[in-house]
């Protein structure tokens, strides 16, 4: 009964990677960039999951960690002669810019490319989990908003510091020219890879161990949980995770800055994290696709409109209100159920009449 | 098994526990008994390590030549002690068999990763915590419930999952914080066997805090009976029930 879940599971696996395969050929570039995007999303919503979800820590530090993991796969994938042309204002440190990717002579460009690329996203994330590791052993002794704030602030820190190492990140002019991955079959292989990763960690002792300490602090510590290191291993693993998606980001729209990793990203990620359910990885998957692809159909409302009666002016950032709206109702209805106890109250209330 | 050496735990100005010394032996089990405010939980609150002394040691082991005093709570329960609360904490988000089952986490040898790989080794440990939990769940009558969320079970079925939980960590002393609190006189009397039973089949030490007299007369084979912080009587169950200073503190003086 056990295998047979197994096969299931990897039935859906396959039968998603030819969907894509074959997606990847219908869609047009403006498309697949929506259907990657929606991967990328995938990604960082599990990452935030699982440090505020499952484990309970209210961290906003997302956008930092990516930031650290798009640097890292942009620096290290990027030509040399594309580092030279960014880097106009300021010279690029040399050991980074005569980082040269791998070139193993017998094996064909497309092997070495693929491998190069594997390590590159695997140090943005080792790299963002590193970060993680540094920032959590200070600030995951604070709880609830303290840690919040620390964590934003933190994130703002790495983003203020990648404005000011040019010689390492080109500064506020950010970085063009970042090789493309756009086959869709890239970003969502790691999407599915994190999907089962996180599912295979919440299903363990130690994803278990998570839970407790989200439910009671106070009662995971009493039955022997080291409360600090378990802290510090989700917060890395979903800095990690942040990273990855990062790199990722960056691969599939070509072009970062710093501003790109403003705290609205790591709003846009909670906004995944909160519809789709705290500790609900599906939910979240299905979220993340909602979410991404409606916050492009939702273009229009920032366009100048013709209501037929009346014109209105370009609205900029209206898309976005749609968003907070949906996240208030959200947050209104889903607290303590309450979406079923008022359904179950007015059922009551027919039913006396 | 234990000694509580002079603990003294004061929150600015008020002494919550005042120069507390007792001493519990191995298959013992002991009761702590005092009017509400006493001081008792906080008694257990430093034994487990929520709060550190302000003065005085804890002295655990065969021969109590090992230090706990101020060690963090998870090093304490490791060690051996683990506890029940007096208002419930159960993980009460997660099933029943979770609940008992994290109580085997600080058991595991396997690693994250070779948690995260489903390694044999792992897969392994996780069948036997999964055995232990079942059994243990059987052995409290909540085997039919392990599916359930653990917020969902009446309150007597959820103090039993507390002491489940706590089993589950392989304690050899066990500290019951009012175990019978709510239960009725055959509920109560289901309780002492109950505790009688898992205190022969696990070799525990038993160390509780009961209301109930009825319950802490019936079971326990030494009685300390704290009032504002202070020790004011000890002995067995018919000493201290006739103790003076005991009645008075319960039943106020004239």
């Amino acid at each position: 009964m056990k295998d047979k879940k197994v096969l299931k599971y990897l039935i859906l696996i396959i039968v998603s990677l030819v969907v894509l395969a074959i997606l990847n050929n219908v869609l047009d570039s403006y498309q697949r960039r929506i259907v990657n995007l929606c991967a990328v999303y995938i990604i960082l919503g599990l990452s935030m999951n699982l440090v505020n979800g499952f484990t309970g820590l209210f961290s906003l530090g997302q956008a930092g960690f990516m930031a650290v993991g798009a640097y890292t796969v942009s620096i290290l994938t990027m030509t040399r002669q594309m580092k030279e042309m960014n880097f106009y204002m300021k010279p690029m440190m040399p050991f980074l810019l005569n980082l040269s990717s791998l070139n193993i002579s017998f094996l064909p460009a497309y092997v070495n490319d693929f491998i190069w690329f594997l390590f590159a996203l695997l140090m943005g994330g080792i790299l963002a989990a590193l970060f993680g590791l540094l920032v959590g052993a200070p600030v995951l002794k604070l709880t609830d908003d303290y840690l919040a704030i620390a964590t934003l602030g933190f994130s703002e820190i790495i983003r203020i510091v990648i404005i000011n190492l040019q010689t390492v990140t080109n500064g506020a002019l950010g970085l063009k020219g970042i090789p493309v991955k756009t086959h869709l079959l890239w970003s969502w292989s790691i999407a599915i890879l994190t999907i089962v990763f996180i599912s295979l960690l919440m299903k363990g002792s130690y994803g278990k161990a998570f839970k407790a300490i989200r439910e009671d602090e106070i009662a995971a510590k009493s039955m022997g949980i080291n409360l600090f290191k378990h802290k510090v291993m989700s917060f890395s693993l979903g800095s990690f995770f942040a990273g990855v998606g990062g790199g990722l980001l960056a691969v599939s729209i070509g072009t970062i800055d710093p501003t790109l990793f403003k705290f609205a990203l790591t709003f846009n990620i909670l906004l995944i994290v909160v519809i789709g359910g705290m500790g609900n990885i599906w939910g979240t998957v299905a979220s993340a696709i909602v979410v991404t692809i409606a916050m492009e159909a939702l273009r229009f409302l920032d366009e100048p409109m013709n209501l037929g009666f009346m014109k209105t002016d370009a609205l900029p950032g209206l898309r976005m209100v749609v968003f907070s709206l949906i996240l208030m109702l959200v947050i209104i209805f889903k607290k303590d159920n309450a979406l079923k106890a008022n359904f179950e109250r007015i059922r009551g209330r027919y039913a006396k009449n | 098994m234990l000694k509580i050496d002079d603990v003294t735990m004061q929150f600015g100005g008020v002494v919550a526990v005042n120069g507390f010394t007792a001493q519990i032996d191995e298959g013992q089990i002991v009761g702590l008994i005092g009017p509400n405010g006493a001081g008792k939980t906080t008694v257990f609150n430093v034994i487990t390590g929520v709060y550190s002394p302000t003065k005085g040691r804890i002295l655990y082991g065969p021969d109590l030549n090992e230090d706990i005093t101020g060690k963090r709570s998870d090093q304490i329960t490791n060690l051996g002690i683990c506890r029940t609360f007096q208002n419930i904490r159960l993980f009460k988000e997660l099933s029943v068999m979770d609940n008992v089952f994290i109580g085997n986490h600080l058991r595991l040898k396997s690693g994250l990763l070779s948690s995260l790989l489903r390694l044999p080794h792992y897969r392994k440990e996780e069948a036997e915590a999964y055995e232990k939990a079942s059994y243990l769940l059987k052995k409290v009558g909540l085997y039919e419930e392990r599916e359930e969320k653990a917020y969902s079970l009446p309150y007597g079925m959820q103090r039993r999952l507390e002491i489940a939980r706590a089993l589950a960590t392989e304690p050899k002393l066990l500290l019951l914080d009012e175990p019978a609190a709510g239960m009725n006189p055959q509920e109560t009397q289901d309780l002492m066997e109950f505790i009688v039973e898992i205190k022969d089949e696990f070799n525990l030490t038993i160390f509780l805090i009961e209301h109930h007299m009825d319950f802490v007369m019936g079971i326990c084979e030494h009685i300390y009976v704290l009032d504002h912080g202070m020790m004011i009587s000890q002995g067995n169950p018919s000493q201290v029930q006739t103790d003076q200073r005991v009645i008075e503190a319960y039943l106020g003086v004239e």
